[in-house]
């Protein structure tokens, strides 16, 4: 749309390559999340799909020559570890209570 | 049109000169009168805030109250024949448009002071004195809280019964009614925590809510009639346009009529005041006997100008009055509860009373009050103190004798000595009181109040009767009671308790006759009252048999002027020509003419034309007033004290009989008439409280404020579904969603791109 905004060519190889991996993680968490019931798993998915959001960004960054897709996957991850934190305890403490890993245990948290 | 912004002047100004000429100095502290009670009222609220427990409420009523009887009995030597209109201090004064007459409104809180309102204020401080001392040692038992309720409340009826009176327009009359009415109401409540007298407290109230409506309206109609309530002007207005036949002219005196039904308990409103007796006895004596109840006497006797236009309103005065002597004469003779008897005996006096205005004697009228006052107080007072010593018995068939119990030989001998006065004895006070009111009766100009003089006649048979059957059942005989059930009067008799003392000490008593009270506390000792039950006993005896005074001495010296004539002639009161204006005519002529030959005079020439069985109405009513009595109170002694059973033979040999058991049945079920008045009046009433009240519980609350509290839920639980509680579930809606919002996004930017 700028027109003083550099850009690559379009299939630029490397960026392809880049999208086609985010795409697969992406698709891989959310397959895996939906699919297993273990929590440590699901979180493990989630933080897959984190990687491919983070992979697309970056990748849309070097098509658009532009250094701020990387800058905000660096905070993504930093983001994210402190979020891993949170998340492991969270699963440790739901793990005691129930003495299982298995999310359907929570169903009780339900409206109805 | 708009009106001048209230000027609310609340400076104090007691002793503001008068506005009349022959002013006395006396005259500027009238206004001590209302202000001490009030003074001692606000004293006895400040004891109850410091939670005194002494009798030092009672000290300051008694002393507040004496101040005020000493104020009025100073007034009594100073006001003349001449109204005398004394500004406290100005209250409202609205004017609009040029502010002429129909184009303001003023009601100051000035004083009236003419001869009626001393006289009247003479028996009301002087009674309420006395019975307040009386009630210092009655309600001993109470000291500390009620003790200081129960004299506030009376302080303030003394003040509003003086604003009442002495109050110079009619909204101060207003403001008192309405302040007797609390009174009487928070006196009548006083054993809050009982639900009869709860229940009596709220029926008198709610009762006499239904005259005031009718005093109010007629306040407004008077202004609008005559553009003033001040009673100076408003003589002066009556004088200038007399026998108005407008509408509003002719409704102010059945306005006032209802108004006065009501405090003064006449026909169709008499139904509180009998209940009424719920409250402690002194307030019996001194309010719902002795001066509140004769406010509507009061009432129209002031507004006795307003009723002169009116000469239809004045026959349905006497017949209500007359027909309420004598039903109220026939329920008393029923009753075995010796305070209602004299509740309905009241009632009954209240309606000669009302007969007496009905047929124009004001002045028989207040002289029955003035009488009635205190043989009446004295009657309730001695019940008091009978049933202080007997805890709280007060049935007729279970106190006998009581002349010969040791402590109550003074309060019995006064309380017969009451039972002649109130059945109008020959000669006694009662007796000339009664005799005005039945001769003006025989010889009003209104035939068709004639047949009130042979009604009042029976009325006062049946007096004789009903009273006698207390006094002779009560006082005389064979020496035997049962107490009551109120055991706060006998704390002082720790003695008797404890049933192996009781046993022991059981011949002592034996010789007394009384059978002996196995009862939880023991042997049963009636204590006799001492002195400040005592002293007021017999001071208001004293006050019964002076009343008679004016009478007597009229009796001897044909020249001498009967005083109380003498007071109500010279006031508004008298036959609708207001003193003041008489004053202003001819002053001495008029008076001297009023008061001293009216007996002769005017009655004597009436008395030619109304011959009563071929005498003169004066001594026909005498002779056959006194035989009326006499027979009463024969039939009393023989059925009553000589052959006691022929009482219940009598009334057994009623009952059998099919013809005549409606009149036992009706009288000891007081005809009906609070059965009726819950049929007529409550009853649909609370139909249509019951039907608002499903109105607002089914339609107001349940369906609109229930209905939208209702409606969250209900879309919730529509959605709730949604929320299995399974994280996946979740999980693929998010996605899904997150998918849709893809495909779309993608649709569009292919259509755009194509």
């Amino acid at each position: 749309m700028n027109p003083i905004d550099p850009q690559l060519p379009p299939g630029d190889p490397l960026v392809m390559l880049g999208l086609l991996a985010s795409a697969i993680l992406f698709a891989v968490g959310i397959v895996g999340f939906l699919s297993r019931r273990n929590m440590i798993t699901m979180f493990l998915c989630t933080e897959l799909m984190f990687q491919g959001a983070g992979l697309a960004m970056i990748s849309y960054g070097r098509q658009h020559m532009d250094l701020s897709g990387q800058v905000f996957v660096i905070f993504i991850l930093t983001v994210a570890a402190a979020e891993a934190a949170l998340a492991l305890g969270l699963v440790v403490l739901l793990y005691r209570r129930k003495e299982t890993l298995s999310a359907e245990a929570w169903k009780e948290l339900a409206e109805s | 049109m708009i009106a001048a912004p209230a000027m609310l002047s609340s400076v104090l100004a007691l002793a503001q000169g008068p506005l009349d000429a022959q002013a006395a100095p006396e005259l500027r502290w009238a206004g001590l009168a209302l202000l001490l009670p009030l003074v001692s009222g606000v004293l006895c609220l400040l004891c109850g805030w410091l939670k005194v427990r002494s009798k030092l409420p009672a000290a300051l009523t008694i002393a507040a109250l004496g101040g005020a009887f000493a104020t009025i009995l100073r007034l009594q030597g100073v006001v003349g024949e001449t109204p005398v209109v004394i500004n406290l201090f100005d209250w409202i004064s609205w004017t609009w448009g040029d502010g002429s007459r129909f184009h303001g409104f003023t009601a100051n809180v000035d004083l009236y002071v003419d001869r009626l309102t001393v006289f009247w204020m003479l028996f009301v401080t002087g009674l309420g004195t006395l019975i307040a001392l009386y009630a210092s040692e009655y309600m001993e038992s109470d000291v500390g809280k009620g003790y200081t309720r129960f004299f506030g409340a009376v302080s303030i009826f003394l003040f509003a019964m003086g604003c009442l009176v002495m109050g110079g327009n009619l909204v101060m009359l207003y403001l008192g009614w309405e302040g007797v009415g609390l009174a009487s109401y928070l006196l009548i409540g006083y054993y809050f925590t009982k639900p009869e007298a709860v229940a009596a407290a709220k029926k008198a109230f709610i009762v006499n809510r239904i005259g005031d409506l009718g005093l109010a309206l007629a306040l407004f109609l008077t202004w609008q009639c005559y553009g003033t309530v001040e009673y100076a002007a408003l003589w002066k207005a009556i004088e200038a346009a007399p026998a108005s036949s407008e509408w509003t002219a002719q409704a102010i005196p059945w306005l006032l009529m209802l108004g006065a039904f009501g405090k003064s308990a006449q026909l169709p409103l008499y139904v509180w005041l009998p209940d009424a007796m719920e409250g402690p006895t002194p307030v019996s004596a001194l309010i719902h006997a002795a001066t509140m109840v004769t406010a509507g006497v009061y009432l129209i006797a002031r507004m006795f100008p307003l009723f002169i236009v009116n000469p239809d309103a004045l026959a349905a005065v006497a017949w209500v009055g007359g027909l309420t002597a004598l039903l109220a004469a026939t329920i008393g003779m029923a009753q075995y509860d010796m305070k209602r008897i004299w509740a309905y005996s009241t009632i009954s006096q209240l309606g000669y009373m009302f007969l007496g205005l009905g047929v124009g004697t004001t002045f028989g009228a207040s002289y029955h009050v003035f009488t009635h006052a205190f043989f009446k107080a004295l009657l309730f007072l001695t019940a008091g103190a009978v049933m202080h010593g007997f805890a709280g018995q007060l049935d007729i068939r279970k106190l006998s004798g009581l002349l010969k119990v040791p402590g109550f030989r003074l309060v019995s001998l006064l309380a017969v000595l009451g039972c002649f006065w109130l059945a109008a004895f020959p000669f006694t006070a009662a007796f000339f009181s009664k005799d005005e009111i039945l001769v003006s009766a025989f010889t009003a100009k209104d035939e068709r109040v004639h047949v009130l003089g042979w009604i009042g006649l029976v009325v006062a048979a049946l007096t004789a009767y009903y009273t006698f059957r207390v006094g002779f059942r009560v006082f005389f005989g064979p020496v035997k009671y049962e107490p009551g059930d109120e055991h706060h009067g006998h704390d002082d008799h720790d003695h008797a308790h404890g049933g192996h003392d009781a046993n022991a000490s059981h011949g002592g008593h034996a010789q007394h006759g009384q059978h002996a009270q196995h009862g939880h506390h023991g042997e049963f000792h009636p204590h006799g009252p001492r002195w400040a039950i005592r002293v007021p006993l017999v001071l208001i005896a004293v006050g019964a048999i002076l009343a008679g005074w004016p009478s007597y001495r009229t009796m001897l010296d044909h020249d001498a002027p009967n005083w109380v004539k003498t007071q109500v002639a010279q006031s508004s009161a008298y036959q609708g020509a207001p003193a003041g204006d008489h004053a202003t005519h001819g002053g001495h002529d008029a008076v001297s003419h009023d008061a001293a030959h009216a007996d002769h005079a005017d009655d004597a020439h009436a008395d030619h034309e109304h011959l009563v069985l071929g005498m003169d109405a004066h001594t026909a009513v005498g002779r056959l007033g006194s035989l009326a009595c006499i027979a009463g109170i024969l039939v009393s002694l023989y059925l009553h004290l000589i052959n006691r059973g022929a009482a219940d033979a009598l009334r057994r040999a009623l009952m059998g009989s099919i013809a005549t058991r409606w009149i036992v049945v009706g009288a000891e079920r007081k005809w009906m008439v609070d059965e009726f008045y819950d049929w007529v009046i409550r009853l649909p009433l609370r139909l249509v409280a019951n039907i608002l009240s499903a109105i607002d519980e089914l339609l107001l609350d349940a369906g609109i404020v229930n209905g939208l509290g209702a409606l969250p839920a209900a879309v919730g639980r529509i959605f709730r579904p949604l929320y299995g509680g399974v994280v996946q579930g979740y999980a693929v809606t998010m996605a899904g969603g997150v998918a849709l919002v893809a495909a779309w996004v993608i649709w569009i930017w292919l259509r755009g791109a194509n």
